[in-house]
């Protein structure tokens, strides 16, 4: 990996801002187009292009599939778990609206930790999708 | 000329049959998936061109704009692209597998190691 | 209580959905198999208070995120789904708890806790296609369920399930596509996605090509989707090479769930009206059905491997449902709906006696059943009450389907199809009596000892086939319900 070092000083200075904008695209995605998956996707762009350029051990060592194991499942367990909690506010499933005292407010949040699970997830599926292919 | 007016459907029809027609007779595993992507894409396509309203605008509330295109099909493709990714995925985890037991991603190479196997 | 008791609808899906993560994150195989067979469970009770509810109450409705029906998701629970929901989740629940020991053989032991994951995500796509009320709903629930039984038949290490996986998401993907388009002709045409709706909607634009290009789209998906003849290659490869166990359940859900949507779609969303009357499908489906049950049969009598024979069998048995659909009158659909039950009963209890045998013997190559009625007896017995009940003999499951299937063929005075459906059983005594010749009449081979199955397996084994007795004897509660379904479905009320 001595050869490429045009490659990995332009892969240094893009790595934050392609994460930083797979942040972005998560937590304004209640106002703007965005969203868990486009985000989630871009996030794992950002650790794949890492992966290419510094060899996919270095990123295991940044994250090791086990974590992406734990961080898939989690995700998945926090959609459903606020899904869950609108039942037990004493609305549907995935009722967002009585989740706080203002319906307006609760559909705010319901969406927002919905859509995080989602980017956790896509992020994690995609890396280790990765690792499945490249490993 | 009202045939041709509907461009994007033809569009839809012929990426359909390639993509199907790379399925059914490619013998390569690998390309028997790229057919079914396409085959797929073929769909998204569809769900995309019914869901424009003619003269609409994006669907994002404006202030000026009364006319939008309808977003639902859309929301619905993009599960529907998902969908594929993950069909996409393990379809080629399969072929990795395949190709490390049998050496040969080649249907008909496979079909012969199988029935040389005397396993029935 | 009373706080669940309205949420039943979504709790049948969730339960498994949030119990397969959980699994990734136990990290050990006994775990997460005491943690699925917990949910499984739990799946099965929350389908027969739906059940009770259902025949108590009619039909029930759930509304997603509070999102009001046409608009929002909406899951719609009738007689008809909730007799599949208790099928699915039944034959599930026993399965797995018999699966422990057989799966611990045949699968890498560091798979083994994702194996019960994609089990649980497998059984949350079936219960959510006999759930929701809303079309594209099922198209996500069907890839949920259809890409975790692939990695379900490829985790059992033998290379060439690897090939039947592939065949089956080729097959499967093309069907599930073919599902989606009909599903998105039909929102170019009536503006909806829900199923109610589309059928209120339907008959104002009946004329129109849309819908029958969309009809004709569907119709060959879920074909793709139930293996029925000429759309059944996938099958026989899948069932031979996946784990015995995941086969036992497959042989008891995955098909009948398709079976259900053809049911729903033909007559809930376009109605008998239109799919019989102005398509004339009943001349598709009568000839496929009888073609199918003709030359499955046929197949299977001449099959090496015992797992391979029951699949062949399971083809030509989904061949008796759609020629009780093809009738299009009550009995006809009483007699599906009811071998929808009786079959999952039978193939379940076949294929766990297959697990059985595997488990011990490595094996399910017909070869390698020479004396095994001495050396497993209590195996080889389940296998015989098994094949009596799916040949028809009295006293059985087979035998209540076969005899509704036969008084509504005479209802139709179709007397040389009845015939036709006796003969054919004989196709199936023949196949099963190669099976019974070789384990009890053919010497073992000398050094052989006997072996009889653990418990573990075999009380699960034996519970479905008193189960195939019980219900073989006292039919009046699945008869009772199927009839019920048959009336709802058709829009007749008793």
């Amino acid at each position: 990996m001595q050869h490429h070092i045009v490659l990995q000083v332009v892969a240094k200075v893009l790595l934050p801002l392609i994460l930083l904008y797979a942040l972005y695209v998560q937590f304004h995605g209640d106002f703007g187009p965005g969203g868990g998956f486009q985000a989630g996707v871009l996030f794992a762009v950002g650790l794949i292009l890492y992966g290419l350029i510094y060899g996919v051990d270095t990123l295991q060592r940044v994250i090791s599939p086990d974590v992406l194991r734990t961080l898939m499942a989690s995700g998945v367990l926090l959609y459903a778990g606020v899904g869950v909690l609108g039942i037990f506010m004493g609305g549907q499933y995935l009722d967002y609206g009585v989740l706080a005292q203002d319906p307006l407010q609760g559909q705010h949040w319901g969406i927002f930790f919905v859509e995080l699970g989602v980017g956790i997830t896509v992020a994690s599926v995609m890396t280790s999708l990765f690792y499945a292919f490249a490993g | 000329m009202e045939a041709l007016g509907l461009y994007n459907y033809w569009l839809v029809i012929a990426l359909m049959m390639t993509g199907f027609y790379i399925v059914i007779t490619s013998p390569n595993l690998v390309k028997k998936i790229i057919g079914l992507n396409i085959f797929q894409a073929s769909v998204f396509i569809l769900y995309i061109s019914m869901g424009k309203v003619a003269g609409g605008s994006a669907p994002i509330l404006a202030d000026q704009v009364t006319l939008y295109s309808n977003p639902l099909p859309h929301v619905l493709i993009l599960t529907a692209i998902v969908v594929g990714v993950a069909t996409t995925a393990m379809g080629l985890s399969l072929v990795v597998r395949i190709y490390a037991a049998y050496g040969s991603m080649e249907e008909d190479d496979i079909e012969v190691m199988d029935r040389s196997e005397t396993d029935g | 209580m009373m706080l669940l008791t309205a949420h039943l609808p979504i709790l049948q899906v969730i339960l498994p959905l949030i119990a397969a993560p959980l699994c990734v994150l136990l990290r050990g195989p006994r775990l997460a198999w005491g943690l699925s067979v917990l949910a499984s469970w739990g799946c099965f009770a929350i389908a027969i208070a739906l059940l009770r509810q259902v025949l108590a109450e009619g039909s029930v409705s759930y509304a997603l995120g509070g999102w009001a029906a046409p608009w929002g998701i909406e899951y719609r629970v009738d007689v008809v789904n909730a007799f599949v929901l208790l099928i699915v989740s039944g034959i599930s629940s026993v399965v797995l708890s018999g699966a422990r020991a057989g799966i611990e053989a045949e699968v890498a032991k560091d798979r083994i806790e994702l194996l019960y994951t994609c089990w649980l995500l497998c059984l949350a796509g079936f219960l959510g296609i006999a759930v929701t009320g809303d079309t594209f709903n099922v198209f996500v629930f069907l890839e949920i369920s259809a890409i975790s039984s692939y990695a379900l038949i490829a985790l059992s290490g033998r290379r060439r399930a690897l090939i039947a996986s592939f065949r089956y998401l080729i097959m499967g993907t093309v069907g599930a596509t073919f599902i989606v388009i009909g599903v998105g002709l039909l929102y170019m045409v009536t503006g909806t996605l829900n199923m109610a709706d589309i059928g209120a909607r339907l008959p104002a634009v009946a004329e129109s090509r849309t819908v029958a290009a969309a009809f004709a789209f569907l119709t060959v998906g879920i074909g793709l989707k139930m293996a029925l003849f000429p759309l059944h290659l996938w099958l026989p490869n899948a069932y031979t090479y996946a784990p015995a166990p995941v086969t036992a359940f497959f042989a008891g859900t995955a098909t009948k769930v398709a079976v259900y949507l053809l049911l729903r779609f033909t007559f809930t969303i376009f109605g008998a009206d239109y799919a019989f009357a102005t398509v004339a499908m009943e001349w598709i489906l009568l000839p496929l059905a009888v073609l199918g049950i003709f030359s499955a049969s046929l197949v299977a009598i001449f099959q090496l491997d015992v797992k391979r024979l029951l699949a062949w069998s399971s083809i030509a048995q989904i061949g008796y449902m759609v020629l009780g659909i093809s009738l299009v009158s009550v009995t006809g659909l009483t007699a599906s709906t009811l071998h929808l039950f009786n079959h999952a009963l039978i193939k379940s209890a076949l294929f766990m006696t297959m697990a059985c045998v595997f488990y011990r013997i490595g094996s399910t190559q017909l070869a390698d059943f020479a004396g095994l009625g001495r050396r497993m007896p209590w195996t080889m017995a389940a296998f015989v009450v098994g094949g009596l009940s799916l040949i028809g003999i009295p006293l059985t499951v087979g035998f209540v389907s076969k005899w509704y299937l036969i008084l509504a063929l005479l209802e139709r005075g179709w007397w040389p199809l009845s015939v036709f459906v006796v003969l054919s059983s004989l196709l199936a005594v023949m196949y099963v009596w190669r099976v019974v010749e070789m384990a009890y009449l053919q010497p073992a081979t000398s050094n052989a000892k006997p072996c009889e199955a653990p418990a573990s397996i075999l009380i699960p084994t034996w519970a479905l086939v008193l189960a195939n007795l019980y219900f073989g004897i006292d039919s009046s509660l699945t008869v009772g319900i199927a009839q019920r379904a048959a009336e709802s479905l058709l829009g007749v009320s008793s």
